[in-house]
């Protein structure tokens, strides 16, 4: 299956993932309109120390912690990739507690959010990976 | 082959979807207590809030049974296990057969025994969604009652939280000193304390109720207690007897080996009512978590079906919060604390022996996955970066190679 991977020694640290990301979340058909004067809460997250970095968001395990730890059955996994139903989510943050990875986050809403693989946004292809000007962020198959 | 569950909740949920991944033919009878397809249990205390509603608390979707190719009996209830005939003998006489058994029975309320407890009669426990409708009913019913709630665990805050807004005045008592003992240090009580008190909730702590009558409570120190509505929430007790009386062997929950088997030929258990090898500290413990209890009934499903499968990465974790505030706990507290504390915020870390044994964080809970992932995977911290991974959980801590392999999709 493709899945999101992260070539570390790629990434610039540029966060371009980050605001795209939070673009192709945002419903709104402008880059600046929707994040002009905002705090940007982005699905991936990079992280950065000195002259590494590298961008993190949901692995979409094939044994998933958060599904499998989930109170309220929000997280499910669908045709190999997590998706997330707000409307059940109660915010409890048990998957927050679980993820390996850090790759799920408190929304502004009160519930959580993590990465769909842009799959319920305009975008339908994950736009951190079509917007990043290295190829640090691929959407591929990879052999395990 | 007939698989057959006892129990319908996360549990058993696990199970049936263990099972269907491998088995897509074989028989699946789910027998269950209470009237209800498969709900959400944590989401009872939110349902008395009325921040979740019958509908949206299901813990899978409307046709999942049938999706699941499931038999679904509910409210039935099983008298006993015939382990050496493989069949269960239902409360009213019907014997049904099995191939494969899960005992699933969950935990039932703890009720102490105090004096006079039998003759207070608005009393009531929260573990079903039938506790919550009748504590909901209840306050209904007579507006600004004031509610006694015994037990500040987690059961007993959630209610309390719960209950507020409809309650006229709410006090917890608990003989611990500070509140939900079996998740928190002290320190960390106190600013959840502090916190739960803004809204307008009493705790009497490090004293407990000597005597009960009808609406009046008489403490051990002396002081006393009047009340419309008592709470018993002093704990809970691992449904076991089934087991027990089949012949299994019990410690405090029911004993399984690491497919979550039983004693007792062809029954497996997982759940509330099961005692799990602590992965922290090596002891068998009952680790009465939702987490868990998936866990041991997919390992529990897998191993039914005939796959082998292995669950040995239980640990105690809990995410809760009170109004608004947020707490994530994991691990034990043994060995040597690093503290920071602020202002309305907490962070524990508790090492020993190069390992990470627990945490207690308040507050800022980004991340903390990557801490439970270390507590668990028992990952030696001269693996890692300790400076950066004791500032925050993060994967910078990891080495590039390790990265590679949790990012890149390497295999290492």
């Amino acid at each position: 299956m493709k899945r999101v991977y992260v070539n570390e020694e790629w990434c610039l640290g540029c966060h371009l993932c980050e605001y795209y990301c939070a673009f192709a979340n945002s419903d709104k058909k402008d880059m600046v309109n929707a994040l002009k004067d905002i705090q940007i809460n982005p699905r991936i997250r990079v992280e950065e120390i000195g002259g590494v970095s590298f961008a993190v968001s949901c692995r979409h395990c094939e044994e998933p912690l958060c599904v499998k730890s989930c109170i309220t059955g929000s997280l499910v996994i669908k045709d190999g990739v997590i998706i997330f139903d707000k409307e059940k989510c109660i915010g409890c943050y048990t998957c927050i507690l679980n993820c390996p990875y850090g790759a799920i986050m408190p929304s502004e809403d009160g519930a959580v959010q993590k990465c769909e693989l842009c799959l319920k946004n305009a975008g339908g292809t994950p736009a951190c990976v079509a917007n990043c000007p290295n190829q640090a962020i691929v959407y591929e198959e990879r052999c395990k | 082959m007939k698989h057959m569950i006892i129990g319908n909740s996360t549990a058993a949920i696990g199970c049936i979807e263990a099972i269907r991944r491998i088995d897509d033919s074989g028989m699946i009878t789910v027998i269950s207590s209470e009237p209800y397809k498969t709900y959400s249990r944590p989401l009872i205390s939110y349902f008395l809030s009325e921040k979740t509603d019958e509908k949206k608390m299901k813990y899978r979707g409307e046709d999942f049974y049938k999706e699941m190719n499931c038999h679904f009996m509910p409210g039935k209830t099983v008298a006993a296990i015939n382990a050496k005939g493989h069949n269960i003998t239902l409360s009213n006489g019907s014997v049904l057969p099995y191939d494969k058994l899960l005992v699933a029975t969950g935990s039932r309320p703890f009720i102490p025994p105090i004096a006079g407890l039998d003759g207070v009669t608005n009393k009531y426990t929260l573990m079903t969604l039938d506790d919550s409708y009748a504590i909901k009913s209840a306050l209904n019913k007579q507006k600004g009652m004031q509610v006694l709630i015994l037990g500040a665990g987690l059961i007993g805050l959630k209610c309390a939280e719960g209950i507020t807004d409809k309650a006229g005045s709410v006090t917890v008592v608990d003989l611990a000193d500070h509140i939900l003992p079996s998740i928190l240090n002290g320190e960390a009580a106190a600013i959840v304390q502090s916190h739960i008190e803004k809204h307008g909730i009493r705790f009497i702590l490090g004293d407990s109720v000597k005597q009960f009558t009808a609406h009046h409570a008489v403490l051990s120190s002396g002081a006393s207690v009047e009340f419309d509505m008592l709470v018993v929430a002093a704990g809970v007790s691992p449904n076991v007897s089934l087991v027990a009386e089949a012949g299994g062997k019990i410690g405090r929950g029911i004993i399984t080996d690491k497919h979550q088997k039983t004693s007792l030929p062809d029954i497996y258990a997982a759940g509330d009512c099961t005692e799990s090898i602590d992965a922290v500290s090596g002891q068998s413990r009952i680790l009465a978590i939702l987490p868990n209890a998936y866990q041991q009934g997919e390992c529990a499903g897998t191993s039914m079906a005939g796959v082998e499968a292995v669950f040995k990465k239980a640990i105690a974790m809990n995410a809760i919060s009170f109004f608004g505030l947020h707490l994530l706990t994991a691990g034990n507290y043994d060995g040597e604390s690093h503290e920071t504390k602020g202002k309305d915020s907490y962070k524990l870390l508790v090492t020993q022996k190069n390992h990470l044994n627990g945490y207690i964080i308040i507050g800022d809970i980004a991340n903390a996955g990557i801490y439970t992932s270390i507590i668990k995977n028992r990952i030696p911290l001269d693996c890692l970066d300790f400076t950066l991974i004791k500032d925050k959980p993060q994967l910078m801590a990891f080495s590039q190679k390790e990265r590679k392999a949790m990012l890149g999709g390497v295999e290492i």
